[in-house]
C-alpha cells in the first residue's frame, strides 16, 4: 500500500512540477546530430587538387569486405597520360549494395589510398527494390558532402604529419642526450 | 489444452516459441522451439578471415557486443601468443563493463514490462541510451561496433573521453539507482517474482547455468574471479549472490552487478595508462599457427566460451561458441512445469535470453 502511494507521488511529481526535463528527441522531424566517428554508409572521396577520385580501383576493400557488398573495376588514368595526375590507374566502375553493407568500417581500414570513408549518411530508404545499389557518381556525391561537412583531411596525411612531429621530438631528445654525453665524455677526458 | 506462445509474442524477447500444455491455469508440459534466428554464425566464421569474424561476434549477443568481441579477440591472441598493450586492456575493460550495465538495464526494463510495470522501462532505456551515445562517440556505432581488434582496439579513445565519462557516470549511477528503487522492492513486483521459478543450486549446476542465473541460486561463481582474464585481477569488486534461486534473486543479482560494474569502471579510469592501443603484430594479415584453444569470459548473461581450431591458414578451421543464454534456456522445461501460465512470462524474462545467441 505504502509503495503504491510512493509510486503515485513519483508520477505526480513528474507530471505537474516539471522537475524532470523530457529526454525524448523528436527524431524524424528534428534531425539528431551524429558523433564525429559515426559510421554511416561508405562513400568515395574526391581529390579536389587533381579533380578525380582518390580511388584507383585496386579492389583491396572488396577482398576484405565480410559481406561482399562491393564491386569495382579499374582503367588507365587519362589524366596521368596528360601528366596532370600521379595516379596511373583510376576507378572505372564502383558499386556498393548498401542493403548488404553491415557498416563495419573494414574497407576504410584496409584502404591504402584514403579513397573510402564511412560517411555520416544513414537515412537511405528507397522505393525501388534495387534503390540501395549505389554507383560511382552517387558515392562520390556522398563522399564530397562528407568531406565538406567534416573538413576531411586524408588519414595518411595526418599520420605522416604525426610521424614527422614524433621524429622531430625524438631527434631533439637524441640531440640533447648526445650533447649531454659529449659533455660528460669531455669532463672524463679532462 | 494446447497453447501456443510466440514466436511473435512480445514477452519472448525475440523469436522464441513455446508450446504449452495447460490444465486450467497450470502448465503441465512445455515444448520450446528455437531456431527462428538461426544464421549459421559458426559456419560463416569458417568462411571469413580472422579480422572479419569480429563482425559476426557483434551479432551474437546483440545487446552485449563488446563482451562478445572481447572473448573472440582473446581466443585468437592466445593462439598467436600476442600481447595486448596495457592501455588497450583498460579500454576493453571499461567498454565491456559499460556494456554489461547497458545489457542489465535492458533486462531491468523488460522484466518490468513482463511483470506489468511500464515506468522502469523508460528510465532504464534512458540510461542505456546514454551509454550507447558514448559507444557511438568511441567506436562509431551504437550497437555493432567492430571496435576491438586482435591485439588491441581499432583506434585510441576520442580526446574528450575523460570529460564524457565524467558527465556520464553520475547520471548513470542515478539511472541505475532509480530503476532499482522503483522496481526491486516494489510490492507488486515482489509478489510477482518472489518464490516463482525456483531452481535449486544442484539443478542449476546440472543444467549448466552460468552468470546471474547461477549466482541467484547462491553459488559464487564468476569467471572474472574464478579464472581472471584480461586485467580483471587488478580490480576490487564483489560478486553478489542470491539465496533461493527464484526470479527475484536473479533480478537482484543483476541489479547489484550494475553497481559492481560501476565500481570497476571507476577503478579502471583511475589506473588507465597512456600508450599504444594496438600491438604492431595485429596490423598485419592474421595467420595464427595451427592448434586449438578454448577461452571463456563472463558475459552479462553468463559464461561465453570460444573453442577455436586453426589449421594455419587465414580463416578459422572450426569455431565453436558456447553461448550462455542457450544453456540457461535449457532449463525452461524444468522451470515452467507446474507453474502458472501468468508466471511463464516472468520466468522466461528472468532468464534474460538473447535469441541471437541461442540460435547463432
Amino acid at each position: 500500500m505504502l509503495n503504491s502511494v510512493k509510486g503515485m507521488m513519483l508520477t505526480l511529481a513528474s507530471t505537474f512540477t516539471g522537475l524532470r526535463k523530457p529526454v525524448t528527441r523528436q527524431y524524424p522531424t528534428v534531425p539528431t546530430p551524429v558523433q564525429p566517428r559515426f559510421m554511416g554508409f561508405p562513400a568515395l572521396t574526391w581529390d579536389d587538387g587533381v579533380g578525380e577520385p582518390y580511388c584507383t580501383g585496386c579492389m583491396v576493400c572488396i577482398r576484405n569486405c565480410p559481406t561482399q557488398c562491393m564491386s569495382a573495376s579499374m582503367m588507365d588514368n587519362p589524366l596521368n597520360e596528360e601528366g596532370k595526375s600521379s595516379r596511373r590507374k583510376i576507378v572505372d566502375y564502383f558499386e556498393i549494395n548498401l542493403n548488404r553493407c553491415i557498416l563495419c568500417g573494414i574497407c576504410v581500414e584496409v584502404c591504402n589510398f584514403d579513397a573510402i570513408v564511412m560517411s555520416h549518411e544513414h537515412e537511405m530508404s528507397t522505393y525501388q527494390r534495387n534503390g540501395d545499389r549505389v554507383d560511382l557518381p552517387a558515392l562520390l556525391d556522398i563522399g564530397k558532402k562528407y568531406q565538406v561537412n567534416t573538413a576531411w583531411i586524408p588519414p595518411t596525411v595526418l599520420a605522416k604529419a604525426k610521424k614527422e612531429a614524433e621524429d622531430a621530438a625524438k631527434a631533439a631528445a637524441a640531440a640533447e642526450a648526445s650533447s649531454g654525453e659529449t659533455a660528460a665524455a669531455g669532463q672524463e677526458a679532462t | 489444452m494446447l497453447l501456443n506462445m510466440g514466436p511473435q509474442h512480445p514477452s519472448t524477447h525475440g523469436v522464441f516459441r513455446m508450446v504449452l500444455w495447460v490444465d486450467g491455469e497450470k502448465i503441465v508440459d512445455v515444448e520450446p522451439h528455437i531456431g527462428y534466428l538461426h544464421r549459421g554464425s559458426e559456419k560463416l566464421c569458417e568462411g571469413e578471415q580472422y579480422h572479419q569474424v569480429i563482425t559476426l561476434f557483434d551479432r551474437l549477443d546483440y545487446v552485449a557486443n563488446f563482451n562478445n568481441e572481447l572473448v573472440y579477440c582473446q581466443a585468437v591472441e592466445k593462439l598467436m601468443g600476442l600481447d595486448v598493450p596495457e592501455r588497450a586492456e583498460y579500454i576493453r575493460v571499461i567498454l565491456c563493463e559499460l556494456n554489461r550495465i547497458a545489457s542489465h538495464l535492458l533486462y531491468v526494463g523488460t522484466i518490468g514490462l513482463d511483470a506489468g510495470a511500464m515506468t522502469p522501462t523508460m528510465f532504464a532505456f534512458r540510461g542505456r541510451e546514454r551509454i550507447q551515445a558514448l559507444f557511438e562517440a568511441v567506436s562509431g556505432a551504437r550497437m555493432m561496433h567492430n571496435y576491438f581488434r586482435i591485439g588491441g582496439v581499432k583506434e585510441d579513445l576520442p580526446g574528450n573521453f575523460e570529460q564524457m565519462m565524467g558527465e556520464l557516470l553520475p547520471l548513470l549511477r542515478e539511472d541505475v539507482e532509480e530503476s532499482d528503487r522503483i522496481l526491486t522492492f516494489n510490492e507488486i513486483f515482489l509478489s510477482r517474482l518472489k518464490d516463482v521459478g525456483t531452481i535449486s543450486a544442484e539443478d542449476a549446476v546440472d543444467f549448466g547455468f552460468t552468470g546471474p542465473c547461477l549466482r541467484g541460486c547462491g553459488i559464487e561463481y564468476d569467471v572474472r574471479r574464478a579464472q581472471p582474464y584480461s586485467i580483471y585481477d587488478r580490480f576490487d569488486f564483489d560478486i553478489p549472490v542470491g539465496l533461493d534461486g527464484d526470479c527475484w534473486d536473479r533480478h537482484w543479482v543483476r541489479v547489484q552487478e550494475m553497481y559492481e560494474s560501476l565500481k570497476i569502471v571507476d577503478q579502471a579510469l583511475e589506473q588507465m595508462p597512456a600508450g599504444e592501443v594496438v600491438s604492431s603484430l595485429g596490423r598485419r594479415l592474421i595467420r595464427p599457427p595451427a592448434g586449438e584453444v578454448y577461452v571463456r569470459a563472463e558475459n552479462p548473461r553468463g559464461e561465453i566460451g570460444v573453442h577455436l581450431i586453426s589449421n594455419g591458414t587465414d580463416r578459422p578451421y572450426r569455431l565453436k561458441i558456447r553461448p550462455p543464454s542457450f544453456c540457461n534456456l535449457s532449463a525452461i522445461k524444468h522451470l515452467l512445469r507446474n507453474s502458472w501460465i501468468a508466471d511463464s512470462v516472468v520466468i522466461l524474462g528472468s532468464l534474460d535470453i538473447v535469441l541471437g545467441e541461442v540460435d547463432r
